[in-house]
């Protein structure tokens, strides 16, 4: 069952700068489906577009991020919200009791002059205005249980706890409304990789508790194929492949994401690994036809010309390459 | 090792912090007794790991005597650091050392173009003739893989993290320093540019002999270019020897809990069993014995209220009591 459709989105950061329109096409007709019950990873790196794609699926649309064209479509309980047309009233509706969003250093939003229970009652309060004390501290107490938080976090100024804690306190308070969708925005970055795993341990176990959609978005490879079951990769504000987990691991197609892949390096394993030659492109001024093929060892004369569109090659498998699409062709 | 052929040789330091207020003061070792050694001979790059609060950078911050020790030296060439009050000896001491720091969106002022960082950085070290400054600069931003013509006149905000983090290198270069202090120079980078900055730290080491100190919490680049790592928690420095002996036969159960938690890159990956987070750091900090105790599967009754010594164990040291007992086994059976 779909939660959301995303349909050739095209989100640009517009500005002018005397008399000079200028448009940074972060997001450029990506279209895909979400699934109830899932994980689903949006790998690719800073500057990709991956993080305005959130902002468009969460609805944070502000100057001069503009949406160009396509629509956001929830479909929750019956309801079809389709986030690019909603008033301002809908979307608050939407956010946080339906769709909540972890962003990146999440840990900072905890007011340090306040105790963490004063933080939770705040948020609380403002979107369930009648509710009772003695009902929101249960309610708490039980969320934070399952997740398998100690309860005297609660009674803990931020500067108390660790910045693990910290980080799992702020996931736990986005979703103490049981939202259907979360959207993770690198929410391990900057942390170790004990408390890494501990924070996506309590992402998973949130996400299989409630059966919602997580959306988790991160440049980590080693997140994805841990916890992810469908992974879309994005280069320069396009979708250029998109499978189940161990489909993309196991055989990556497009060159972007078998390059991605394999220059990490592995403990046990001292070998040379090589970057990708050159640096992703600006994406006020695009390179013409497919955007990876100024980098691509394996580009073409029409590379350079035309783009690939995002084709089905199988089941749940969508690439946008013209070597993969031919490959794939000749097999078949 | 002699301390004099030692390109730094820190000796017994220890940071103490006080938190709390007046009333529920806490003292906080954040580095407690730490001592190693770099040589002079030899360029390598170091990695400090270990989770937040284990005391990495605090270390990184004596060094580049950001932070005052509370007791202990630090030998550089033989010189003690720590005093160093005039002008003149500071500046001899930068130009040999170096930083990086971890988020290059914090190093830079925003509202300052990107190539007067460069220009001031070459004025001080490089003299005050225009056209070696513009060739020197030119030849650092070559070495990280940028050029003059994508810096001049840009503000931070205008690059990405990727490009940002290899302009703080360069500018490190500036000064052709001996020793370079990267505080977790690549957790900010996107994965396909990662790769290029970890080698443009190997090639530093192998063709431009300077020695790094390397910080950061992924082991899986930490292997791939350090020659010696060194494992922090809570100060101390658990387990320090050869990156191979240290990450693939991990002694210390701390190492072996850090290796277990890397999230490898596999179709197969996926991991089940959950793990123990500790929830206040004060009180890891402020524990009897190994700070280690309250989170170790392999704990015996002396951990909780005796602080383990270092053992030299197959080519590296380890601060465990496991390998202590082990130790005395071996003694007492060859008797």
């Amino acid at each position: 069952m779909n939660v959301l459709r995303i349909e050739n989105i095209q989100a640009y950061y517009q500005s002018t700068l005397y008399g000079i329109a200028r448009n940074v096409r972060a997001v450029d007709g990506v279209s895909l489906d979400l699934h109830a019950d899932e994980i689903y990873g949006i790998a690719g790196e800073s500057s990709c577009g991956k993080t305005t794609l959130i902002k468009v699926m969460f609805g944070a649309v502000e100057p001069p991020l503009t949406i160009v064209g396509g629509k956001v479509l929830y479909q929750l309980d019956g309801n079809h919200i389709d986030v690019t047309q909603a008033d301002a009233e809908t979307l608050r509706q939407l956010r946080w009791k339906q769709v909540s969003y972890i962003l990146q250093g999440s840990m900072s939003l905890l007011n340090p002059v306040r105790k963490i229970r004063k933080t939770f009652w705040d948020f609380t309060k403002a979107h369930e205005p009648t509710i009772e004390s003695a009902k929101f501290e249960a309610t708490t107490r039980g969320h934070l249980d399952r997740l398998g938080l100690p309860a005297e976090v609660l009674d803990s100024y931020p500067h108390q706890l660790s910045g693990g804690m910290k980080q799992r306190v702020a996931i736990a308070l986005a979703t103490i409304f049981q939202p259907k969708v979360i959207l993770a925005d690198e929410p391990t970055t900057a942390l170790d990789v004990v408390v890494q795993r501990g924070v996506l341990q309590l992402l998973r176990r949130i996400q299989q508790e409630t059966k919602n959609t997580l959306v988790i978005v991160t440049h980590d490879m080693g997140i994805h194929a841990n916890i992810a079951h469908r992974v879309g990769i994005m280069y320069a504000g396009r979708l250029v492949e998109e499978g189940r987990v161990r489909e993309i691991f196991g055989e990556p197609l497009h060159p972007y994401t078998r390059h991605l892949i394999q220059s990490l390096p592995a403990i046990g394993d001292k070998s040379e690994r090589q970057g990708i030659p050159g640096a992703p492109p600006n994406l006020a001024d695009p390179p013409p036809g497919c955007r990876f093929h100024p980098r691509c060892p394996y580009a073409k004369p029409i590379c350079s010309i035309e783009a690939p569109q995002l084709t089905t090659i199988a089941d749940g498998r969508r690439i946008a390459c013209f070597l993969a699409a031919k490959e794939n062709a000749n097999v078949s | 090792m002699s301390h004099d052929k030692a390109l730094l040789s820190i000796q017994n330091i220890t940071k103490i912090y006080s938190v709390g207020g007046l009333f529920s003061r806490e003292r906080i070792s954040a580095v407690a007794d730490v001592s190693l050694t770099m040589s002079a001979e030899e360029p390598e790059i170091l990695t400090l790991a270990g989770e937040s609060g284990s005391g990495k950078t605090t270390l990184a911050r004596m060094v580049l005597r950001l932070v005052e020790p509370t007791s202990g030296r630090i030998l550089y060439k033989g010189r003690n650091i720590i005093g160093i009050r005039n002008r003149k000896e500071q500046m001899e001491f930068m130009q040999d050392i170096q930083p990086i720091f971890q988020n290059p969106f914090e190093t830079f002022n925003p509202l300052k173009e990107l190539d007067r960082y460069l220009f001031e950085t070459a004025r001080n070290y490089r003299g005050r003739e225009e056209q070696s400054i513009d060739q020197r600069i030119e030849s650092v931003l070559n070495l990280v893989g940028l050029s003059m013509e994508e810096i001049r006149g840009r503000y931070p905000h205008e690059l990405s993290g990727g490009q940002l983090q290899r302009v703080s290198v360069a500018r490190a270069l500036i000064a052709s320093p001996l020793l370079l202090v990267a505080d977790e120079p690549v957790s900010m980078i996107d994965a396909s540019l990662r790769m290029s900055v970890v080698n443009l730290f190997k090639s530093l080491k192998d063709e431009h002999k300077v020695s790094i100190i390397y910080i950061t919490h992924d082991l899986a680049t930490a292997y791939y270019i350090s020659d010696r790592i060194a494992i922090m928690l809570r100060g101390h420095i658990v387990e320090i020897g050869p990156v191979r002996k240290v990450l693939v036969e991990a002694l210390h159960p701390y190492t072996r809990l850090l290796k277990e938690s890397i999230l490898q890159p596999h179709a197969e990956a996926s991991w089940d069993e959950e793990i123990t987070l500790s929830t206040m750091e004060a009180r890891e900090f402020t524990r009897l014995g190994c700070k280690f105790a309250g989170r170790c599967d392999s704990r015996l009754p002396i951990c909780e209220v005796s602080d383990p010594p270092i053992t030299h164990v197959d080519e590296r040291e380890v601060k465990c009591w496991l390998y202590v007992e082990q130790e005395k086994h071996r003694v007492v059976s060859s008797l």
